[in-house]
């Protein structure tokens, strides 16, 4: 006897009570510190804040732990709170070539002004597992010196005397930034708008389409510039004040991609650019995120648009992982309503095709005798 | 870190409902048009209703009365989880009378309770462009509603008929409001298209990951396409309610046993409970099974 479904109210209860048990895990174990986290799983916690769009490491290691390290989940529950948070005001843009650079490397350049600064890097590391990590043997304190406060030119800057390399570009006037957690998406839309949509998409949407790009769907030569990643100042104008005040140091990397650029009706031969920048220390992600940049700008310099990565409406629509995930997750609602609807209308049809066969049959058969 | 979490009423701020608000008003003003809204992050997922709680939390005050349902039913559990949200953050009346309620939210049903003025029926939507399965480029869709351009669609229906004999698609079944608009419905089976024509109720649709909003005001008219040789038609059941005895309402099968055997019921759960107090009975109804000693 069918009895209509009563007690969602329990079941989820339950449901999120049994959640928080695996997500404690054995009570033996000790329990992870948010601290520890925000120290150990570094990079985690730079993704969420990145792609989650705060920069707030003690609130990302959080959503860290609360998700159990799905981290596609931590960066959702950043983004619901982060929405609710009021609005004082934009800041100035950050300054990188006044950066207190970590590490720094060009591909373009075997030397240039400020030199090139490996810093704390996987790349040459050899990838075996060290068992030594599980017995928390103690780790030598790195070399390190005192920064010294130079600016270190941007290499676009640098590349820039010689006429070779499209400048900055600017926007009119009386341009304002845009906001996309403040206005609706439109296309076709303004590169900041782009910029920040891609600063904010899923590190493995744009390393798919940026892998894409090199492998020949929209190719567009690219070099690293540079890659650079290290703590800059925010300031900010208050109107009371004749100087901006400083609200102080986030930790950004940017890469600028340099493409060989052959030339078009619109734009003479030189080098063009991508960009990339993210909170923390993600250079994979600045890497993809200004190869989709330069792929993006194909309609901007002339170029064919015929591949994935260089169309707007299709990488920007869907970039977004907390946009993604909650609507392929959501096929897991019921959907019995519809459902309903579409195998009444597929039996009808399914009569209507067993009689029509029926009667071809007979007919068949008539004609035969 | 304790004091880090405090929200306001109805969890979104106020300059966000305001600007909600207003792109309600517009709708209202134009119905059938899709709003761009600055949609918000919300603490459930793109997907799940997150249009639809952004509009409920807009226009909701402490005096309304709030009803959720999904799939027609009040106790499935997205309807709990959106009703627990409301209750939380907005500490609101709810409740699961039709006629009670100020308010409903519905994912994928109207309520075979008929409207009355005053109510408003805010409805969660995926995908708001009814056009977008025939074009996905947002850019040609818009500048398609803005030249009244619906030839596409009706082609579509036509290949419909030519190909399968009648119009095949069964929910989300596109209307003209107010003759200029063709309008997705939302993933509601055409069974519930009718309610919709001059409604009393205010009718509010909102798409949260998509960003829009769009509204048809009370007494807008509402058609759905069709052809004059192959008129609009709803679904129709061949047998009543099994619990209720409900005729002209929307079922749903449920499956009984794993040989075939199946029942159907009321997909409003609502409507099934007051009609069996009133004393509707239908021919599975337990106490035409085992009768009363």
């Amino acid at each position: 006897m069918y009895v209509a479904v009563k007690g969602g109210e329990a079941a989820i209860a339950n449901a999120h009570r049994l959640l928080a048990d695996r997500r404690r895990g054995d009570r033996s174990v000790p329990s992870l510190r948010i601290e520890q986290i925000v120290e150990q799983l570094a990079l985690g916690v730079d993704r969420v804040m990145s792609e989650g769009s705060l920069y707030d490491r003690e609130l990302a290691a959080l959503a860290i732990m609360q998700s159990r390290g799905d981290l596609i989940e931590a960066i959702f529950l950043v983004r619901a709170y982060r929405t609710t948070l009021p609005r004082f005001g934009y800041t100035r843009p950050i300054d990188t070539a006044a950066m207190q650079v970590e590490r720094r490397v060009s591909a373009t350049y075997k030397d240039l002004p400020g030199g090139q600064l490996l810093g704390a890097t996987f790349d040459y590391t050899h990838r075996l597992l060290d068992p030594e990590l599980a017995t928390d043997a103690e780790v030598a304190t790195p070399e390190q010196r005192e920064g010294d406060g130079q600016r270190m030119a941007r290499v676009s800057e640098i590349l820039a005397h010689e006429g070779l390399i499209e400048a900055d570009g600017e926007l009119p006037e009386d341009h304002l930034t845009g906001d996309i957690t403040r206005e609706p998406l439109e296309f076709p839309m303004e590169r900041d708008i782009r910029l920040q949509a891609l600063s904010r998409g899923d590190e493995g949407f744009l390393l798919a389409l940026g892998y894409s790009t090199q492998r020949g769907y929209g190719r567009s030569h690219p070099f690293v510039g540079e890659v650079r990643i290290g703590e800059v100042e925010l300031e900010l104008d208050v109107p009371e004040l004749p100087f901006p005040i400083s609200l102080g140091r986030i930790r950004v990397t940017e890469c600028q991609m340099v493409n060989q650029f052959k030339g078009s009706a619109k734009a003479p031969p030189q080098f063009t650019r991508g960009y990339g920048l993210v909170f923390g220390q993600s250079e994979r992600k600045a890497m993809a995120m200004s190869l989709c940049d330069r792929a993006l700008r194909a309609g901007e310099l002339g170029e064919d648009i015929t591949a994935p990565a260089q169309d707007e409406e299709f990488v920007i629509s869907h970039s977004d992982n907390v946009q993604a995930t909650g609507f392929v997750e959501h096929l897991k609602l019921p959907h019995y309503v519809d459902f309903q609807a579409e195998l009444d209308l597929v039996r009808r049809m399914r009569g209507e095709h067993e009689k029509r066969q029926a009667t071809d049959q007979t007919e068949t058969r008539e004609a035969a005798e | 870190m304790s004091d880090i979490a405090t929200y306001n009423f109805a969890y979104l701020d106020e300059q966000t409902k305001r600007m909600i608000r207003r792109a309600i008003l517009k709708g209202i003003a134009i119905p059938g048009y899709q709003v761009p809204f600055a949609s918000r992050e919300m603490p459930m997922p793109y997907g799940w209703g997150t249009g639809g709680v952004q509009v409920t939390a807009a226009i909701i005050g402490p005096e309304d009365v709030l009803k959720v349902i999904d799939q027609g039913a009040d106790d499935t559990t997205n309807a709990v989880s959106i009703r627990a949200f409301f209750q939380k953050v907005a500490d609101v009346a709810v409740t699961t009378e039709t006629a009670k309620a100020t308010i409903i939210q519905t994912r994928h049903r109207i309520p075979e309770y008929p409207l009355t003025e005053g109510q408003t029926l805010v409805y969660q939507v995926p995908i708001p462009e009814p056009l977008r399965f025939l074009e996905p480029r947002e850019t040609e869709t818009r500048k398609m509603h803005a030249l009244e351009e619906y030839g596409l669609m009706h082609v579509k229906l036509y290949e419909d008929i030519a190909r399968h004999g009648r119009i095949a698609t069964t929910y989300a079944y596109p209307v003209k409001v107010e003759g200029r608009y063709v309008m997705d419905p939302s993933p509601t089976p055409k069974f519930d298209n009718p309610k919709m024509h001059m409604s009393p109720a205010l009718q509010l649709f909102g798409a949260g990951r998509e960003k829009r909003i769009y509204a048809v005001p009370p007494f807008t008219r509402v058609v759905s396409l069709d052809f004059e040789d192959h008129p609009f038609e709803i679904q129709t059941f061949d047998q009543p309610c099994a619990l209720c005895g409900a005729a002209q309402v929307y079922l749903d099968e449920v499956i009984l046993d794993d040989k075939g055997g199946h029942m159907f019921v009321c997909s409003d759960t609502d409507h099934c409970e007051t009609r069996q107090a009133c004393g509707h009975r239908g021919h599975l109804s337990p106490d035409i099974l085992e009768p009363a000693q």
